[in-house]
């Protein structure tokens, strides 16, 4: 039986971990590496790494990050962030990754996708769509820059267009819920299992184990996303996993 | 023992390279048929589209090479694609033939049950007792799967784990003679993964001893 799966996200930047990581037991709380053994000791499923560098330096410290990555652990790992074209796919696959999540670049540019799903095969290509709800549209429309800008589309038929381009996974965050830990969006994720067959990543607005279990049960989203309860150890993935099992949930 | 990885140009190969290193194993990723025919044993991996795949490796002359080895009592592992390359066709994006190793054909999946790809872990069934999957029967199990089509009417006895993905059977290893193939990742399947790569390494290890 498929598994549910628990997907810790590290925000890198110029190849460090950024928002402040509190772990004692890491020499280095700020190394991705690091901490991503950290993750895959405590049974995470899959790790998602979100460059949000600034500068050229950056992104190829990026690709160093990911290789070492390849070479420590061997879970899979999704990269997002400043993938823009086949070339910079090719650069973080060939480095080891196994995914791209690609946001804004798709929206510019839909036909990224099917290129990507083309030469690399759907199962690389992940489309990250950040969504919020609007009252005037009765919809939940996408935004853009972590939130700040409102792109004039619906979520749900983005989607929908995401998925026939070739899209393998959608990595679906709610502005509304994201930071505020009351829980995922339950009906944002329901709405998208009605539309799409590919598999769905909730992510945004996880607090407790509990959250993980709504979303699992009640959207039947296939994986689940966190970064900072996890970061600031208010709950482990292994916590999480373990509220899981002894709810029934379908769990590795 | 080295271990041979054939590059033709389709996937990500340094993963399968890396995992084989940490088993303390040396490597050569090559796309030269006469440098691959040095290694102990090789490994097929594979991504993306089968009727690519075939034509990389035909333009390449390494389909030559790969029906020699499955032939030959040299190991050879299929990942994944790879695996997949191993059997007589398959129907994605037409119908396309492929190496013709192993017994059966390749089809996609097709249900509204389930989601499409199989991707994430999935625990493997054992249905017949074999010595090198016991080191990974005493881990949890689960492997990573990524892939939208499966094998199908391939051998029984050829079968040596499955995974229940709603209510189809999916293939996960199947082992005739020297020949082996893996539909998940075993690369990047954890413990059960590594254990399974291990496994494998060790029958290669005997049978370099016995010759």
């Amino acid at each position: 039986m498929l598994k549910k799966r628990i997907i810790p996200c590290l925000d890198v930047k110029e190849g460090r971990v950024v928002k402040g990581v509190q772990f004692v037991s890491l020499r280095d709380a700020g190394d991705p590496v690091e901490l991503a053994t950290f993750y895959n000791e405590q049974g995470a499923d899959e790790l998602v790494f979100l460059d949000i560098s600034a500068t050229v330096e950056g992104r190829d410290t990026m690709e160093d990050v990911v290789r070492q990555t390849a070479s420590t652990l061997s879970i899979p790992f999704t990269v997002g962030g400043g993938i823009r074209t086949l070339e910079d796919m090719k650069r973080m696959l060939r480095a080891g990754a196994d995914k791209v999540s690609l946001n804004s670049a798709a929206l510019q540019n839909p036909s990224i996708i099917k290129e990507g799903a083309d030469y690399f095969g759907s199962q690389c290509i992940v489309v990250a769509i950040d969504a919020k709800w609007s009252a005037e549209e009765d919809t939940w429309m996408i935004y853009t820059h972590g939130g700040r800008n409102r792109f004039e589309r619906s979520a749900i038929e983005w989607a929908q267009q995401v998925a026939a381009l070739g899209a393998g996974e959608l990595l679906v965050t709610s502005m509304d819920g994201d930071g505020k830990k009351t829980g995922f969006d339950i009906a944002l994720m329901t709405a998208l299992r009605k539309v799409v067959n590919i598999p769905l990543i909730a992510s945004g607005g996880a607090g407790n184990a509990e959250h993980f279990y709504e979303v699992f049960t009640e959207a039947d989203a296939d994986a689940a996303l966190a970064a900072s309860i996890f970061h600031y150890k208010e709950t482990s993935v292994q916590q999480v996993k373990d509220y899981l099992r002894n709810q029934g949930v379908a769990i590795r | 023992m080295k271990i041979g990885i054939i590059d033709y140009g389709m996937g990500n190969l340094f993963s399968v390279e890396q995992a084989v290193k940490r088993l303390g194993v040396d490597v050569v990723t090559s796309s030269d048929a006469t440098e691959l025919q040095m290694a102990d044993a090789l490994i097929l991996p594979g991504v993306g589209a089968f009727e690519d795949a075939i034509k990389c490796l035909d333009r390449s002359g390494l389909c030559q090479l790969i029906n020699d080895v499955a032939v030959s009592d040299k190991p050879l592992l299929g990942i994944c694609l790879g695996m997949q390359l191993l059997f007589e066709s398959s129907e994605e994006n037409g119908q396309h033939k492929g190496l013709g190793i192993l017994k059966g054909h390749i089809k996609k999946f097709s249900s509204i049950q389930y989601r499409i790809p199989h991707m994430g872990w999935n625990n493997l069934h054992f249905p017949q007792p074999e010595s090198w999957l016991t080191a990974a029967q005493k881990t949890d199990g689960h492997v990573y799967f990524v892939h939208s089509y499966y094998a199908s009417q391939y051998d029984e006895q050829q079968l040596s784990a499955y995974a229940q993905y709603a209510d189809q059977v999916v293939p996960a290893i199947v082992h005739k003679d020297n020949v082996t193939g893996m539909q998940f990742h075993p690369e990047k399947s954890g413990e059960c993964g590594m254990a399974l790569l291990e496994g494998w390494l060790n029958t290669v290890q005997v049978k370099e001893q016995t010759t």
